[in-house]
């Protein structure tokens, strides 16, 4: 990729990066001021807080990971990845539930 | 004539890439895992603690923002030394990624600083059956808990029941004032520090950030190497050396995505 | 066919390449340093080697314990006394030695032998070469990844000459047994194993990036040769799957160390004593996350000789390989499958019947593309001219041999069948006739393949087939009564080889006993004891045929004396640094062997069209 492509189209990415930048600041203030609110349950907060946190995540690999503008290959091997750690996550926890266990396994 | 080795520095056209940064985003692939694993480990303890007993407000909110900020600086850094170097702007490239270089070690600063914290915190079971907890003042030169000699002074409180150290962010637990505390070793029944060892909460919080700064210096030692005696391949192949910059630059970007969820995960909920 | 180095003007920006032919590197850089993948191949070959071998002295150490509990080691006996103490008192295996051997036989086999040999050692050597590529994406990496490897094997090497001995936990390192014995031991297994899986991811990284960007122009997709796909799907197991355990290690490490409870329960006591520990942990997640890696890793096993054996069959039936799609389709859907199969390793740790209904489907699915592989490989067979040479005789006799292996693990993959033989000796049987007469036969089919297109020596023929009949025959006396043992009751890990439980019969005047074991499944020990020793002899001629045609074997007449399509064959032997004089051009798929009108019956890849 030579050199001179590259001017123009790098102005406007800085200033989409300071964008991003402000995003990101804004919504570390928003999950703090929000986990001083009660939303009504602490189930409500955890949500809240993850819905947030993965703005600022989608942000950082879309923008600064260029992710956005990567072709299909990084998608496969992101998206296989994605799916696989929600099926480590999802079907250990599930397995560990105390409802789905024989015998719960916590002391009471 | 030996065949040339393709693509290190222009992309291959059918998967839009050059070599290290398919393999720099298939690390990060299985570092998502690796991750993943511990972020798993966290959900399943903490919904198999018993009620009451997993703890909040542990860690300082205001410290844990202000480290959130470093890195995200750092991050919009990164970009920025890499945009330099893509058009070719050595000065700018060499500012920004010493930038990011300082944010790293002010976020292990900080850190350190948290950790420190947490290794001076006791929490001490009393003879009465009561608990007492806070930092640690000072303890007599004759302090021996096994010959029940000596004292321990400790700024902090005590409680009746040990569910009450436990949500420091409930109006009770603010209501609590502080104050110093001398302990004579007899009255003392068991005397532990809030180490991994104390709780399964410190166990991951210690686990997860310690294995995230680990990462942390790893990331800068490279960004540092390549900011420092790396740059030489600046003058020799400048595309290849933005390339270089580039993959390390997604490596710190993800970095700082762990914390993105750390933070809210171990600090606020 | 001659390649000669011809140097060409260095262009600008390819200095920092390091054109090391200019000048001799030396024996440090060619040798023990090397980054060139087929150098790294052999020296990872050379080290999984020698952990089989001693993978196997152990697996004979414990066979004679259980055979004849607490009799002395004959000529061994001795020098082990000397070597380990009371570990091992006059001579005989204390209970702790034996689970210390078993531990370190499983985790040496798998990860120091096996993983080393099918993944890192064959794709390093032919990976590269059937892709058109000058090497891997990432030289340097390939060369760290080897380090990590050595680091790690002694590391577990060294453990068993701490006090307390190595780790004695079984390779699975279960908490909290893991955690409370009193020896460093299982510490070195958790620090040994984070170098080896360290050393798998970087590899994992490495093929795949080969494999995506390096094929030679004309090599697309669907003209890769099965090995190729097979170590892709690996090299993405590994990739996904080691990390989850790593960061269970780094947890049971704190655990050890740092006295934290990841997987420590509250209430735990240890000798009678209530711990001093915070408590809160989960013993089940510790499980969860090994098998999370432990299921994965057994296809890790497996694909690979999947791979090695089509490459093999092709060439040796002189047709092209039924079923290409469907093989690359089922490598690929095993690969996926893989990940959400894990917990058919824990039926017996109380989960509800929903979470177990799940497991046993996903493990039912799964069995059905690893049949679609084995069955167009039988197809394959079918109208094919066969060469009955070594390299084939491995080859067809890992089909069978997978195939009771497969077969065997279905009454395992149901939950209500498993209840019944869980951690008995079926469990061993099964995945042994997988991994010893499968995975190990397709690679000493590999071996005796590909070795001369590195030595430009083949091994000798008959003794390939001293070798190879010794082991079809003993392998099949040592495993093959395990299932009616496994059946019968018999548990693993047994230090005195169920002799407490025969003993429940014999109390009772040799009348059945529920859970006693028959003399009848006893005395299978002895057989299976000679069956070991007589297999360790049938590899001798194997060790030394391996060296000795280094030097003496029968020259291959050309490069390509298999007259092999697949392109590692249609360059120098041994291939020069670079592989290629000049990137291969590929013009058609990989198995095209009888092509009608064709002067020869093998049409090579590269071989441009008329």
């Amino acid at each position: 990729m030579s050199d001179h492509e590259v001017t123009s189209h790098d102005t406007h990415s800085v200033r989409g990066y300071i964008f991003v930048f402000i995003a990101l600041l804004a919504g570390t203030g928003l999950t703090v001021w929000a986990s001083f609110i009660h939303f009504g349950s602490q189930e409500i907060n955890i949500a809240v807080a993850l819905v947030i946190a993965s703005v600022k995540a989608f942000l950082v690999v879309a923008y600064f990971m260029h992710l956005i503008s990567e072709r299909k290959m990084i998608y496969c091997v992101m998206g296989f990845t994605a799916f696989f750690f929600a099926a480590l996550m999802g079907l250990t926890i599930w397995s560990l539930a105390p409802h789905s266990m024989v015998t719960p396994q916590h002391v009471p | 004539m030996v065949m040339d080795f393709p693509y290190i520095v222009e992309p291959r056209r059918d998967s839009g890439l050059y070599n290290a940064k398919l393999g720099i985003w298939l690390f990060l692939a299985s570092e998502v895992m690796l991750f993943g694993a511990l972020f798993s480990a966290y959900v399943l303890l903490r919904v198999g603690a018993e009620p009451g007993m997993w703890p909040h407000g542990w860690l300082n909110i205001p410290i844990g923002t202000a480290n959130t900020v470093v890195l995200i600086t750092s991050s919009i850094t990164t970009v920025l030394a890499w945009v330099s170097c893509k058009l070719r702007q050595y000065g700018r490239f060499k500012f920004f990624h010493a930038c990011t270089i300082l944010l790293a070690l002010t976020f292990v600063c900080i850190k350190s600083f948290e950790y420190h914290d947490k290794f001076t915190h006791y929490e001490i079971a009393l003879a009465n059956g009561k608990f007492a907890d806070g930092h640690l003042m000072e303890k007599s030169k004759d302090f021996d808990l096994e010959k029940k000699t000596g004292s321990v002074t400790i700024h902090g409180y005590e409680v009746e029941q040990r569910t009450e150290l436990m949500d420091l962010h409930s109006p009770e637990a603010r209501r609590r004032p502080r104050e110093e505390i001398t302990l004579p070793a007899a009255e003392i029944k068991k005397m532990e520090r809030y180490g991994p060892w104390h709780h399964t909460y410190l166990a991951i919080y210690f686990t997860l950030t310690g294995l995230h700064a680990l990462h942390v210096v790893c990331g800068a030692v490279v960004i540092g190497f390549l900011w420092g005696p790396g740059t030489r391949m600046w003058r020799t192949e400048p595309e290849r050396f933005t390339n270089r910059i580039e993959v390390s630059g997604l490596f710190w970007h993800f970095v700082d995505l762990v914390w993105i969820f750390l933070f809210p995960v171990l600090y606020l909920l | 066919m001659e390649a000669t180095l011809q140097h060409p003007a260095p262009k600008p920006g390819h200095e920092a390449h390091g054109h090391e032919d200019h000048h001799d590197p030396g024996f440090w850089r060619t040798y023990i340093f090397s980054t060139d993948h087929k150098v790294i191949g052999v020296q990872y070959a050379l080290g999984s080697l020698s952990f089989l071998l001693f993978g196997f002295f152990l697996m004979l150490l414990m066979r004679w314990q259980i055979s004849k509990p607490g009799v002395p080691v004959p000529v061994i006996g001795p020098l082990l006394e000397k070597a380990l103490g009371s570990a091992a008192p006059h001579g005989a295996l204390s209970p702790d030695l034996y689970n210390s051997f078993g531990a370190m036989h499983g985790t040496i086999m798998v990860f120091l032998a096996i993983v080393p040999l099918a993944f890192a050692a064959f794709s390093n050597v032919v990976l590269p070469l059937q892709i058109g590529a000058p090497d891997m994406a990432f030289p340097r990496v390939n060369m760290a990844s080897f380090q990590a490897y050595v680091v790690g094997g002694v590391i577990m090497l060294a453990s068993f000459f701490i006090p307390g001995g190595a780790a004695q936990a079984g390779w699975t390192s279960y908490s909290p047994l893991a955690t409370a014995i009193p020896t460093d031991g299982q510490t070195f297994w958790i620090i040994g194993m984070v170098f080896i899986i360290t050393s798998s991811l970087l590899s994992a990284v490495n093929f795949i990036a080969t494999i995506i960007q390096l094929r030679a122009p004309g090599m697309t997709w669907m003209r890769l040769p099965f090995f190729v796909w097979a170590q892709f799907v690996t090299s993405f197991l590994l990739l996904l799957a080691f990390p989850p355990l790593e960061a269970a290690a780094v947890m049971q490490l704190m655990d050890k160390v740092a006295h934290t409870s990841f997987f420590l329960p509250t209430g735990l006591a240890i000798g009678g004593q209530l711990a001093n520990i915070s408590g809160g942990g989960s013993p089940l997640l510790w499980q969860h996350l090994f098998w999370f890696l432990g299921h994965p890793e057994v296809y890790v096993l497996i694909l690979p000789a999947m791979g090695i054996v089509c490459e093999i069959i092709a060439n040796n039936t002189r047709k092209p390989i039924w079923g290409y799609k469907s093989l690359v389709y089922s490598v690929l859907a095993i690969g996926f499958l893989s990940f959400i199969v894990w917990a058919h390793h824990m039926y017996l740790t109380g989960m509800g019947t929903k979470v177990a209904v799940f497991f046993q489907a996903t493990t039912m699915i799964i069995s059905i593309p690893s049949v679609i592989i084995l069955t167009c490989l039988f197809i394959s067979l079918w109208g094919g001219s066969i060469r009955f040479n070594t390299p084939m005789l491995f080859a067809l006799a890992f089909l069978p041999m997978f195939g009771i292996g497969g077969l065997t693990g279905l009454p395992l993959g149901f939950n209500i069948s498993d209840v019944h033989l869980h951690d008995t000796y079926y469990v061993i049987a099964h995945f042994h006739y997988v991994v010893a007469p499968g995975t190990i036969f397709a690679l000493f089919a590999g071996i005796y393949y590909w070795l001369p297109k590195l030595t430009g020596r083949k091994l000798n023929e008959f003794w390939g087939r001293v070798h190879f009949w010794g082991s079809l025959i003993f392998m099949n006396i040592v495993f093959m009564p395990m299932f009616a043992q496994g059946m019968a009751g018999m548990l693993r890990r047994m230090a005195d080889g169920g002799a407490n439980y025969s003993a429940a019969v014999n109390a009772k005047g040799g009348a059945e006993v529920i859970g006693g074991l028959s003399s009848n499944i006893m005395e299978m020990h002895t057989w299976i004891l000679w069956g070991a020793c007589i297999l360790g002899l049938a590899q001798i001629p194997f060790i030394i045929n391996l060296f000795w045609s280094l030097k003496h074997g029968e020259k291959v007449e050309s490069d390509n004396p298999w007259q092999a399509t697949t392109l590692e064959w249609q360059t120098a032997t041994p291939p020069p640094h670079g592989n290629f004089p000049e990137a291969p051009h590929v013009y058609r798929g990989p198995y095209e062997y009888s092509v009608p009108g064709h002067a020869t019956d093998f049409t090579p890849q590269d071989e441009p069209p008329k």
